[in-house]
C-alpha cells in the first residue's frame, strides 16, 4: 500500500512537472510570436540566422536526399518489376518523397543538425550570462535572439525539405534510368501524371512547415529554459533531438491521417 | 546592524544624509530561494555619485542584491527604489527604460561571443539609438580609449584575457552614459596589474563622469582603496556600514573577522553539523 501511494505521488509529481513545463513552453512561444513582427522589420538578423540554421544544414540534407532517392529507386524497381510496373518507378519515388520522406527525414535531420545547434548556442549564451547581459542593457533576448532564430527555422525547414525531395527524385532517376535502364520518358511522364500539386506537393509543404515550427520551438525553448551549466546545456540539447524527433513522427501520423486518410 | 558612521568620528562621507541623497534605496527587503532566506529585512541606501562597496562572504546574496536593484529579481516583500522608481512595480517597458540608465558589469564580462570588441561596445548604441555609423564609430572608440583597449577593437572575445574582457564590458556599460554602474566582483581572478587598472578605471569613471558606482566584492583591500562608503552584509541583513576608514577601525567582531580575514569568529569555520565525535563513531556502528 505504501509503495502504491509512493508510486502515485511520484506519478503525480511527474505529471505536474510535465504540464508546468508545457505551460512554460506555451507562454514562451506566445511571447516569441509577439516579437516575430519586429524580426521581420529587422530582417538582417533573420537573414544571418537562415545562414546558420538553413545553409549550414544544406550539405547533410542534400547528401541524405540523394541517397534516400537512390535507395528508393533500387527498392522500388525490385518490387515494381515483380508486377511489371517498373515504368511507375518515377511516380513511386516522387510520391514517397513529396508526401512522406521529404518532410519527415529532412525534419529529423534538421532537428539533429540545426535544432541541437540552436539549443546549445542559446543554452551557452544563458550559461555565460550573455542573455542576462542583454536584459540589463534593456535589450529583450526574446526579440534579439529568440524570434529571429525561430523565424529562420520556420523559413528554412520547407526549403530544406524541398531540396531534399528534389535531390531524392534525382537520386531515383540516377538509379532507375541511369543504372537499371527504366525508360526515361515513362519515368517522368508517370510522375507528371500522378503527382498532384495540391494533394501531394502542397500537403508535403504544409507538413514541413509544421515540422519546422515544432522543431524550432522545441530547440529555442530548451536552450532558453535550460539549467545554465555544462550538464544542463548537454541535457537540453539531447532533449531537443529526442523530443523533436518524437514530435515529428507523432505529428506526421496525425497530419497524414487528416490529409490523406479516412480516419 | 552596526552603524559605524554614527558611532565614530564623522568623515566627509557622512556629511550627506544618505536617505536624501540616495539613488538606490532598499527598504526592509526579504528574498528567498526555495526554503533558503537570502535577505530578511535588508535595508540600505546607495548615495548618488559615490562609490559604494557591498562586502560579504560567498553566498551572502551580493549578486542577488544587484539583480534586485536591476529588476531581474523581485523581492518577496519590501521596497527597491532606484531614482525614485519602485523597481518591482515597473512595467517591462518602464523597467527597460530604467535599465538604459544603469549598467551591470558581470563577473564574466558577458560579452556577446559572436561579435568583436568594437561591435560589443556598439551593441547598446545600435539597439537603442539611430546614430549614424560615423558617430557610433567615434563614440565606441572614445569609450575604448577610456579603458585602454582602442587597439583591441578587432579582437573577438575569445582572444581577450579575463581582465581585458571586463574592461570591454565596462566600455559597453558606459557607452550610453548611465547614471549608475553595478560591478559584480570586478576584482575576482585578476592579476595585480589588471586589478590596478580596474581600480583606476572605477575611480576615474566615478570622479570624471559622476557615475554612481556599486561594487559588490569580497576583496577588502581594493574595496577600502576605492569606496566612499561600505556595507558589510551577511545572514540576510546589513551587519555594519560606514566609511572605509570607519570599517577598517571598527571593533565589531563581525567586521573584524571579515576585514582581517580571520578563519573563525562570528561566522563559524565549520558548516553546521552534528557532534564530530558522534559522527565519527557512527561510521563504526
Amino acid at each position: 500500500m505504501k509503495f502504491l501511494i509512493k508510486f502515485l505521488l511520484s506519478l503525480g509529481e511527474w505529471g505536474i512537472a510535465r504540464i508546468t513545463r508545457l505551460g512554460r513552453g506555451s507562454q514562451f512561444l506566445f511571447e516569441t510570436l509577439t516579437h516575430v513582427g519586429q524580426s521581420l522589420v529587422r530582417f538582417r538578423l533573420v537573414y544571418h540566422q537562415i545562414y546558420s540554421v538553413g545553409v549550414l544544414t544544406l550539405l547533410i540534407i542534400m547528401v541524405s536526399g540523394l541517397f534516400v532517392g537512390m535507395v528508393l529507386g533500387l527498392q522500388g524497381y525490385y518490387t515494381l518489376s515483380d508486377f511489371g510496373a517498373e515504368s511507375s518507378l518515377g511516380l513511386l519515388v516522387a510520391l514517397s518523397l513529396t508526401r512522406e520522406l521529404g518532410p519527415v527525414v529532412a525534419a529529423l535531420l534538421f532537428a539533429g543538425r540545426a535544432g541541437s545547434a540552436l539549443t546549445a548556442e542559446i543554452g551557452l549564451m544563458k550559461a555565460t550570462e550573455q542573455l542576462a547581459g542583454m536584459e540589463m542593457m534593456a535589450v529583450n533576448p526574446l526579440e534579439r535572439v529568440i524570434a529571429p532564430r525561430f523565424l529562420a527555422g520556420l523559413i528554412s525547414m520547407p526549403l530544406l525539405a524541398a531540396i531534399f525531395t528534389a535531390l531524392g527524385v534525382w537520386g531515383g532517376h540516377i538509379v532507375g534510368v541511369g543504372l537499371i535502364g527504366v525508360d526515361e520518358g515513362l519515368f517522368w511522364s508517370r510522375m507528371q501524371g500522378g503527382v498532384d500539386f495540391y494533394d501531394d506537393i502542397l500537403n508535403g509543404f504544409i507538413k514541413s512547415l509544421v515540422f519546422g515550427f515544432i522543431v524550432t520551438w522545441i530547440a529555442v525553448f530548451e536552450g532558453y529554459d535550460c539549467v545554465p551549466t555544462s550538464e544542463g546545456v548537454s541535457r537540453a540539447t539531447t532533449r531537443t533531438v529526442v523530443n523533436s524527433s518524437l514530435a515529428i513522427l507523432g505529428l506526421d501520423f496525425i497530419l497524414t491521417s487528416l490529409m490523406f486518410g479516412e480516419i | 546592524m552596526t552603524d559605524l558612521g554614527n558611532s565614530g568620528n564623522k568623515s566627509d562621507n557622512q556629511a550627506y544624509s544618505l536617505t536624501d541623497n540616495a539613488l538606490v534605496q532598499l527598504v526592509d527587503v526579504s528574498f528567498s530561494r526555495g526554503n533558503r532566506k537570502i535577505f530578511n529585512g535588508m535595508s540600505l541606501d546607495i548615495p548618488r555619485a559615490k562609490v559604494t562597496a557591498i562586502l560579504g562572504g560567498s553566498g551572502t546574496g551580493k549578486t542577488t542584491l544587484l539583480n534586485l536593484i536591476g529588476g531581474r529579481l523581485k523581492p518577496a516583500s519590501g521596497k527597491v527604489i532606484v531614482d525614485g522608481l519602485s523597481v518591482p512595480d515597473l512595467s517591462t517597458r518602464e523597467l527597460y527604460a530604467l535599465r538604459k540608465r544603469m549598467g551591470l558589469l558581470f563577473q564574466s564580462g558577458a560579452l556577446l561571443t559572436d561579435l568583436n570588441v568594437f561591435e560589443n561596445v556598439a551593441f547598446p548604441v545600435r539597439e537603442h539609438t539611430k546614430l549614424s555609423e560615423s558617430l557610433i564609430h567615434h563614440l565606441v572608440l572614445l569609450k575604448l580609449q577610456m579603458v585602454g583597449l582602442r587597439g583591441a577593437r578587432e579582437l573577438m572575445p575569445s582572444e581577450l584575457s579575463g581582465g581585458m574582457a571586463r574592461r570591454v564590458a565596462l566600455a559597453r556599460a558606459i557607452v550610453l552614459d548611465p547614471m549608475m554602474i553595478m560591478y559584480d566582483e570586478p576584482f575576482a581572478g585578476l592579476d595585480p596589474i589588471s586589478m590596478g587598472i580596474t581600480v583606476k578605471l572605477i575611480k576615474e569613471l566615478n570622479h570624471a563622469l559622476g557615475i554612481t558606482s556599486i561594487i559588490v566584492t569580497h576583496d577588502v583591500d581594493e574595496a577600502v582603496t576605492i569606496a566612499d562608503y561600505m556595507y558589510l552584509i551577511g545572514e540576510g541583513r546589513v551587519i555594519a556600514h560606514g566609511s572605509a576608514e570607519e570599517m577598517k577601525n571598527s571593533s565589531s567582531d563581525e567586521v573584524r573577522q571579515f576585514m582581517d580575514g580571520l578563519p573563525d569568529g562570528p561566522v563559524a569555520f565549520h558548516y553546521p553539523a552534528d557532534d564530530y565525535r558522534t559522527d565519527l563513531m557512527g561510521v563504526d556502528q
